[in-house]
């Protein structure tokens, strides 16, 4: 490879950054346009902080799927982490200091929480591979969820009180107040969320994750993805770099959440919000998206979540057009037939024309960890 | 004698794990993919069954011929249509997702046609409880049937596998499909074979979960199936003995826990003893270690 072509790769995976943060940003003003114009109605409104969630967790659970290469059906468990360490710090905090130091705090916990989740499961579960890793993450979202819902937590003057059994079990004095109720959750959570926040912090997780690919640590991480003995054999050390993307991904997931729990008023761990058709959902973001495609998630995980909203004329029916859109999707992408199809339709009635954009942009993923 | 109880009803419930557990390993072991849509072929068994015998009124014997038909031609079906043209895909995630948008499909098409009421499932079962120590210890005919169907399918599977013809090719293509090929093995009938056992297995069970558990709702699947999935992998996946084991261990790790331990915390109990039993041994109780050569 000629010193030329590498400088030009380069400045091709910043000019490729930048547009994924610029797309960010034009769909941001675009919203801002159209709730000004009175053009939004409430239901698109009340989707937006969602629809940034899902973006954080599907370019999060993308570090994890697509750039180590290991499959994760745990990310809602993360999830879940940062959103009851953010809620419950809120809930205690409330008051006694300015709202928004409040809720940076509650964000920097809740990722400070996740990630340490992450490393604590990281350290077992990465020595395992392929489907057993799957499970295991699988194992362990399911495992934080029922935890949560056994979880009793209450305040009064003595101070905090913990019990896994029920709330009389707390002792509460007569001015305590429970502030995790087990399966109730956490409840009067402040309404801190918003779009803008919800942008910026899509803005910071992907500013994280770029330059974490792009960096040295991050090429390490890809070696390990392309062939884990290659990697150990010129001195990769394989288990730092696996729990690094592990942690980052989880705290981003953790982030997440805390947005999640400062966007509703009761935060309870249902099978619905954090169980593994969550983790199942995020995951089929990711790969319509692209495996290691990051700007391909952010578009995979609007589009799909605004489908069912789209197809809510058909109302019944939405949720089996959804499915067989999925199928469908996935087939015409991935079956080794329907790609030579849509070759050779390409070449003979577009000769001319370059591939499509989403081949060059996986072609430049996989290059970019040879390089 | 609370204990054997508990034992008993975590050997029926493990069965039933078992039963589904065969259907995934076997699928495992031949095409290498998780079939995350066979909790839902369960579902579409416990329904044709539902529909036959309480909304026709017809024989339960029919119910099941039914079931197991309409199971075993479904389990064909999609993995005509949805698994096998990626089975050379590039990713094989590919194939996960597509399984993941045929569970939703199945359980939103059943969704469409049942509805979201929970239906109750009147037991086809038509054996007497068993009495057992003066009346201390009772165990009910669905419990019994559940133990026995297990046990024969087990040793039926088990001779079917290692003595006919179909079974060996089984083996020979779960363990090299390019060379069973060569061998003058059909390999995508063998495939398409494995799915339809798979799924009449899952018809079976299905029928005495519901039996068993009576009520029946478009996600009844979803959760033994995700259980199944860990039973398998817990006793080795693409192992059959394996996938006997785990299931039954998981049974009665499950009553178990829900008994002594806490019933809110049983699921947490089953999937920690999973991640103990894999940290131990990383390819299940009975799975085969294969050493990585460059």
């Amino acid at each position: 490879m000629s010193k030329t072509y590498s400088k030009l790769n380069l400045s091709k995976t910043t000019k490729s950054n930048f547009i994924t943060y610029l797309l960010v940003i034009i769909v941001y003003l675009i919203v801002q346009f159209l709730i000004a114009g009175g053009h939004m109605s409430s239901l698109m409104k009340g989707l937006l902080v969602p629809l940034c969630i899902y973006i954080m967790l599907a370019v999060s659970l993308n570090l994890t799927v697509g750039i180590l290469g290991e499959l994760s059906l745990g990310h809602a468990g993360f999830m879940c982490a940062g959103a009851f360490a953010g809620a419950f710090f809120s809930k205690c905090m409330q008051g006694s200091m300015p709202d928004m130091l409040r809720f940076l705090i509650a964000l920097i916990l809740g990722a400070a929480v996740a990630g340490l989740f992450g490393i604590l499961i990281g350290i077992p579960v990465l020595r395992l591979k392929g489907d057993y890793l799957a499970i295991v993450t699988l194992a362990f979202g399911e495992i934080i969820k029922n935890l949560v819902n056994v979880l009793y937590i209450g305040r009064d003057s003595d101070g905090f009180h913990f019990s896994m059994k029920d709330s009389i079990s707390l002792r509460l004095k007569e001015d305590g107040e429970i502030i995790i109720n087990g399966a109730q959750g956490i409840t009067g959570t402040p309404h801190d969320a918003s779009f803008t926040i919800g942008v910026l912090l899509i803005l910071i997780s992907l500013f994280v994750i770029q330059n974490l690919v792009n960096s040295r640590d991050g090429r390490a991480i890809m070696s390990i993805r392309d062939n884990r003995i290659a990697a150990e054999s010129i001195g990769i050390n394989i288990t730092k770099y696996k729990l690094m993307a592990f942690s980052i991904s989880a705290a981003i997931a953790g982030v997440a959440g805390v947005l999640y729990a400062h966007n509703l008023s009761t935060l309870t761990a249902l099978p619905k919000n954090f169980g593994y058709n969550m983790s199942i959902m995020i995951l089929v973001y990711v790969v319509l998206g692209g495996i290691g495609n990051i700007r391909g998630s952010i578009i995979s995980a609007v589009i799909l979540t605004l489908l069912p909203e789209l197809l809510r004329g058909l109302s019944d029916y939405r949720m089996l057009i959804y499915a067989i859109v999925l199928i469908a999707m996935m087939l015409l992408n991935w079956s080794p037939k329907a790609i030579e199809w849509k070759e050779r339709i390409r070449e003979t009635y577009f000769s001319g024309w370059k591939s499509g954009k989403g081949d060059s942009a996986k072609t430049a993923a996989k290059g970019k960890g040879v390089r | 004698m609370s204990f054997i109880s508990y034992l008993i009803n975590g050997v029926s419930l493990g069965s039933v794990y078992a039963i589904i557990a065969l259907g995934y390993t076997m699928v495992y072991g031949i095409a290498k993919m998780l079939n995350f849509a066979h909790g839902d072929v369960i579902m579409v068994g416990g329904f044709a069954v539902f529909t036959i015998v309480s909304t026709y009124g017809l024989p339960p014997i029919l119910g099941i011929v039914v079931a197991v038909v309409v199971c075993t031609i479904l389990g064909m079906v999609i993995e005509r249509v949805a698994y096998k043209p990626l089975r050379n895909a590039a990713s094989p995630l590919a194939v996960l997702i597509t399984a993941i948008g045929v569970s939703y499909l199945l359980q939103n098409a059943a969704l469409l046609i049942f509805g979201a009421n929970t239906k109750s499932f009147t037991s086809i079962v038509s054996v007497p409880p068993l009495k057992l120590a003066e009346g201390k210890l009772n165990i009910s005919g669905e419990t019994i049937v559940t133990i026995i169907s297990g046990i024969i399918i087990m040793i039926c599977l088990t001779l079917f596998v290692n003595k006919t013809k179909a079974g060996q090719a089984m083996l020979a293509v779960s363990e090299d499909k390019g060379a069973a090929q060569l061998m003058g093995i059909n390999v995508n009938g063998t495939i398409a074979l494995t799915f339809a056992i798979g799924s009449a297995l899952a018809a079976v069970a299905g029928m005495l979960l519901c039996s068993a558990y009576p009520s029946l709702t478009p996600y009844t699947g979803a959760m033994p199936g995700i259980k199944a999935f860990v039973a398998a992998v817990f006793g080795g996946i693409g192992s059959i003995p394996g996938a006997m084991i785990g299931g039954i261990l998981l049974g009665i790790i499950e009553i178990l826990g829900k008994a002594y331990i806490s019933s809110q915390m049983a699921d947490a109990i089953v999937f920690a003893v999973l991640i103990i039993v894999l940290l131990v041994r990383p390819t299940g109780i009975l799975g085969k270690n294969i050493q990585e050569k460059v």
